[in-house]
């Protein structure tokens, strides 16, 4: 009884989409042939808050397009006709009683950061950021 | 010289304790003797917490002696994988950017196991913030296989593997993102599963990709697997994607066997690419599987071969967002570079660049290049669909097989440095079992025996969403055969 509740959370229609064995693994015409450049490595570095060597942006140049080069397969399939899965679970709007608890002790945490002033963390200046 | 051994088992050593035949306090000394022995060579811990783990066991034994019961894990010796936290204790993520930490709350399942009556023995040695396959990424340095210090134990929780083969712990736990349990417990010989997505809490263990990353346990037998599986699930307000049902009974069903039980061994999954000793020990769990009962075929699950390439775009992505968080402000390592114009960016891109290793430096550029603006479709978006894809045919395969059948790892345990060269190389460890993650599906590796190099090969048994106690129980016979 316990698994048959349960079970309503797995079962969705979405585990019953229309995909037979046999798909139609059709490449599109305009797969994208390897795109990724030094200056992407570059660009992307500085969006992901990475301050890399010379030497680690060379490196992750030739090892991204390896793996991206891998990654062709599938972004060559036709796949158009299925929903995206973000997510395992169809579990949406999950609530839960809207009741006072404990949270972390503010001392506790704070004692565990780098620079801590007044019950606040303490940074670097954040403006004049260029 | 192996280091391994195959017991003593957490169910005799609850029950002994809960009966008043042992102490725990005389178990853990046992166990705390191996670590002394030969922790040195094996570095299957980041922390051993001897002290806290006597107070723990001490605790156990007064409550059996007060005429209380512990729990189903009074006074068990168990290695935490050093990704979950533990209230006032360092929770490294085998990483120098947490080096250090120490939580200010506990994971739920670390809660729910202590209030059982688990002794813990020590935080275990991962692969830096769980990406990889042999703990190579660790930043404090490698594990070593008991069977073969010589070879890694497989990872990313290769520490919770080696310590429950060495009898450092007589169970582990361990988290599984695409095959992080079964294939360390493939290469060290060990009974490694992953749950259901959502059967475990996720309170408390530190993200890497969260629609993947699921918790699971490590023992010396399939009973044992299940009776630390049982104690773990369940419902946990925390965590919004834990499935709204109690823990499921797991060791009742245990013993009943596979007697026309529909077996399918995934084709996609078990020619190319496995090597031969490895595959002829697949099918030695099937027939041990047909000999007790079950009927053995084939199934084509084409997409899987495509799981590969979807995983390594949506846990790098997931990984890059999760990770944003170690950022110099709250916790953990700050750098901060010379000059009088530092400003909170400097600091966070030289903070980022120290503390995180090279696998998990690259895997946040390849995650943050896949949803970077002009890519995000190419890569995440299809990745998701082809995810969809894979969740439809195992469906369609469910309708006529009830459990499936593969290898855990394609190989035995590899030497130290044989895959760090080609990043390729070392992903194809997970091939097998990233398609479980995938769907969100239960998934157990088995010992069945060894290769031709004398090292242990894990077979492994797939269900779909829920069939916990199903492939326990498939397990339970190849187990029983070998």
């Amino acid at each position: 009884m316990q698994r048959r509740e349960a079970r309503r959370f797995i079962d969705t229609k979405r585990d019953r989409v229309e995909t037979p064995l046999a798909y139609d693994y059709r490449p599109m015409s305009a797969a994208r042939e390897s795109p990724l450049t030094r200056a992407d490595v570059v660009h992307v570095a500085n969006l992901a808050r990475l301050a890399l060597s010379d030497d680690e942006l060379d490196r992750l140049t030739t090892e991204l397009a390896g793996i991206l080069a891998h990654a062709q397969d599938i972004s060559a399939l036709d796949l158009s006709g299925l929903p995206p899965t973000s997510h395992p679970l169809p579990l949406v709007n999950v609530f839960r009683p809207d009741k006072v608890r404990p949270g972390a002790d503010r001392s506790e945490v704070l004692a565990m950061a780098p620079a801590a002033e007044s019950d606040r963390f303490r940074v670097p200046k954040i403006l004049g950021e260029s | 010289m192996s280091l391994a051994v195959s017991g003593p088992t957490a169910s005799a050593i609850a029950h002994g304790v809960r009966t008043g035949e042992r102490r725990a306090v005389e178990v853990l000394e046992e166990h705390l003797a191996r670590v002394s022995a030969h922790e040195g060579d094996i570095h299957a811990f980041n922390l051993v917490l001897t002290e806290q783990a006597r107070a723990q066991a001490a605790a156990v034994d007064d409550a059996v002696a007060a005429g209380h019961d512990p729990g189903p894990l009074a006074g068990v010796p168990i290695a935490l994988k050093d990704n979950l936290c533990t209230r006032g204790i360092p929770t490294t993520c085998s990483s120098k950017i947490l080096e250090g930490w120490r939580p200010p709350y506990s994971a739920t399942v670390v809660e729910r196991m202590a209030a059982a009556g688990a002794v813990f023995v020590g935080k275990t040695n991962l692969d830096e913030f769980a990406m990889g396959s042999s703990t190579e990424n660790s930043a404090f340095g490698p594990s070593h296989n008991p069977h073969d210090l010589t070879r890694v134990p497989g990872g990313s929780s290769g520490g919770s593997a080696a310590a429950v083969t060495a009898g450092f712990a007589a169970l582990g736990v361990g988290s599984d993102t695409g095959g992080s349990i079964r294939q360390p417990a493939a290469l060290c010989g060990v009974v490694g599963m992953k749950p259901t997505y959502g059967l475990v809490s996720r309170y408390g263990l530190i993200a890497f990709a969260s629609s993947l990353d699921q918790i699971g346990p490590f023992a010396h037998t399939v009973e044992d697997a299940a009776l630390l599986l049982e104690v773990m699930a369940g419902h946990d307000p925390l965590d919004s994607t834990s499935i709204p049902s109690p823990s499921p009974g797991l060791r009742a069903s245990l013993g009943q066997g596979v007697k026309g039980l529909r077996v399918g061994i995934i084709e996609e999954l078990s020619g190319e690419g496995i090597a031969a000793d490895v595959a002829r020990r697949t099918v030695f769990a099937a027939e041990a599987l047909a000999a007790a009962g079950a009927k053995i075929d084939t199934v084509s699950v084409p997409a899987t071969r495509f799981g590969l390439s979807a995983y390594y775009l949506i846990a790098p992505a997931e990984c890059s967002s999760n990770l944003a968080r170690y950022d110099g402000v709250r916790y953990g390592l700050r750098v901060t570079p010379e000059g009088n114009d530092t400003n909170i960016a400097d600091m966070m891109a030289a903070t980022r660049a120290a503390g995180f290793g090279p696998e998990v430096r690259r895997r946040i550029m390849l995650g943050t290049y896949a949803l970077s603006a002009g890519y995000y479709d190419a890569y995440y978006g299809q990745a998701q669909r082809l995810r969809t894809l894979i969740i439809a045919q195992f469906a369609s395969a469910y309708e006529r097989f009830d459990v499936l059948l593969t290898p855990t790892a394609p190989t035995t345990a590899f030497a130290f440095g044989a895959k760090t060269a080609d990043p390729m190389t070392m992903y194809l460890n997970d091939v097998c079992t990233i398609p479980s993650n995938l769907a969100g599906h239960p998934a157990i590796s088995v010992p069945v025996g060894v290769g031709d190099d004398g090292l242990p090969v894990g077979a492994q048994i797939l269900g779909p969403a829920l069939s916990e106690a199903l492939i326990l129980r498939a397990a339970r016979v190849i187990e029983q055969a070998l």
